[in-house]
């Protein structure tokens, strides 16, 4: 469970999160907003990328102010750019760099490294240099390298943004199928099937709180005024 | 374009060693270059690179791009070193110049990034109780390989953006988003590795009591089930959300 408490911040004189107060325990939920709106700001804080200058984040009664490293251990996180996150030069060498501190023996990360990538059809690229993989792959890549350590929870911020359509597709579908509490934040309304939650933001307040088609019709009603 | 090349998968005997022993002979063959000054020795040296590239069969396509720089490479240093310290001395400088990179090149290029880390940080173990942090330096020294084809990529890219402008000759014009797009890169990179659980110290400031499925911590604010008390769930219903805020109400 992920609870926002007056949640604000700023970055010098401008507040990009303000009074943010939600509990969300549901599987999917999705934050929207346009551009500046603070959807990323609010995801970052959830694994303590991002301190909050006001209220508090708990998830699962654990501060990622404070605990970082516990809360880190259950909080995944997934970037839109995937070339930042990639970190080792191929495919399964860069799933087993999360299992560094984990697992000390080399051939069980390799192992359970190649399983994930396999489980996410990435099985013929184990030994590929990682830069050189497609963008939907790198973007695969990234969350292979992030659920290897099986998290609780998923926190994605606009993971689809460099995929085209059929890379967006089967990313989704990979999402619908973890076991983990995703929290995506993103402005492609396409991702928001089967979720079962969206927040929508605006200028760092949460305006509409609600199930996917009732959300997504009051974002679009506040684009277009 | 760059020196050194990315892993290439094989099971050749070069291929097969443990990386500490290859580093450390890497260390030793770029050290006797620096030491030797005799043409022939260091011609020998490269000849002998060149067999570690037959017998590794590393594939003509990855080759290639390493001679193109050694190319460039020998052009503008051994030019600058002729006209500065003679043919004699511009000739020993370019030999070691092409050992080096030759020998360092079919390193990378047999060495997986992740055996080299768990090597350095194996052989760094006892340097622990001196202060010395292995699982940084070994991350530091896999990132400083994996950075160089990430500029490499990142120089090409700018290049080509400067070139499409009609500012392909101009320094300016590459050094500036050059710089600002590495400086994202390595924000962004620490940013990932961070979530990826590194760049932090091992234990949390209420002492790092939490496991991923450990018991509560100092705040007391979850058992073991994962359950919330109900100290901490004051404004939630009864199915644990927060009240939504209705969609025309804003």
């Amino acid at each position: 469970m992920i609870e926002f408490t007056g949640v604000g911040h700023r970055y010098g004189e401008r507040t990009v999160l303000d009074g943010v107060d939600l509990t969300l325990p549901e599987r999917r939920v999705a934050l929207i907003g346009s551009n500046g709106s603070g959807k990323s700001t609010l995801a970052r804080t959830v694994n303590g990328l991002v301190t909050p200058t006001a209220g508090s984040v708990r998830v699962d009664g654990r501060d990622p102010a404070r605990q970082g490293s516990a809360v880190r251990r259950r909080v995944g996180f997934v970037f839109s750019d995937p070339d930042s996150q990639i970190v080792m030069p191929t495919a399964v060498e860069d799933v087993a760099f999360s299992l560094r501190r984990t697992v000390r023996n080399h051939a069980e990360r390799t192992r359970r490294a190649t399983e994930v990538l396999t489980e996410f059809g990435l099985g013929d690229h184990v030994e590929h240099p990682a830069h050189q993989l497609s963008g939907g792959q790198k973007q695969l890549l990234a969350l292979c390298s992030v659920l290897v350590l099986d998290p609780d929870v998923l926190v994605c911020d606009e993971p689809t943004t460099l995929l085209d359509l059929r890379n967006k597709r089967a990313f989704a579908q990979r999402l619908a199928g973890l076991r983990q509490q995703v929290l995506l934040a993103t402005h492609d309304l396409d991702l928001l099937d089967g979720f079962d939650r969206v927040v929508v933001l605006d200028e760092g307040r949460v305006v509409a709180d609600d199930e996917p088609g009732p959300a997504v019709a009051f974002y679009r009603k506040i684009c277009a005024a | 374009m760059t020196p050194l090349g990315l892993y290439e998968p094989g099971t050749s005997l070069l291929h097969r060693a443990p990386a500490g022993p290859s580093l450390l002979v890497l260390l030793v063959f770029a050290a006797g270059t620096v030491a030797v000054a005799d043409p022939w020795l260091l011609a020998a040296a490269c000849g002998l690179v060149a067999l570690g590239f037959v017998v590794a069969r590393i594939p003509w396509r990855r080759v290639r791009p390493l001679l193109r720089t050694l190319l460039l490479v020998l052009v503008l240093v051994g030019g600058i070193q002729w006209w500065l310290l003679g043919p004699d001395r511009a000739l020993v400088i370019a030999l070691r110049l092409v050992a080096a990179i030759g020998a360092a090149s079919l390193f990378t290029l047999t060495t997986r990034v992740d055996d080299l880390v768990s090597a350095v940080q194996r052989a760094l173990g006892p340097l622990r109780r001196f202060g010395v942090d292995p699982e940084a330096v070994g991350l530091l020294v896999g990132l400083t390989i994996q950075s160089v084809g990430t500029l490499s990529g990142i120089a090409g890219q700018v290049r080509a953006a400067a070139k499409a402008r009609g500012a392909g000759g101009s320094v300016t014009a590459f050094a500036v988003p050059f710089m600002v797009r590495t400086l994202r890169h390595a924000d962004a990179l620490g940013e990932a590795l961070v979530a990826r659980g590194w760049g932090e110290g091992g234990t949390d400031d209420e002492g790092g009591a939490a496991d991923k499925n450990g018991a509560a911590d100092e705040s007391g604010a979850v058992d073991e089930s994962g359950a919330v008390d109900e100290d901490d769930s004051t404004d939630g219903d009864e199915s644990g959300r927060s009240p939504r805020r209705p969609t025309g109400a804003a």
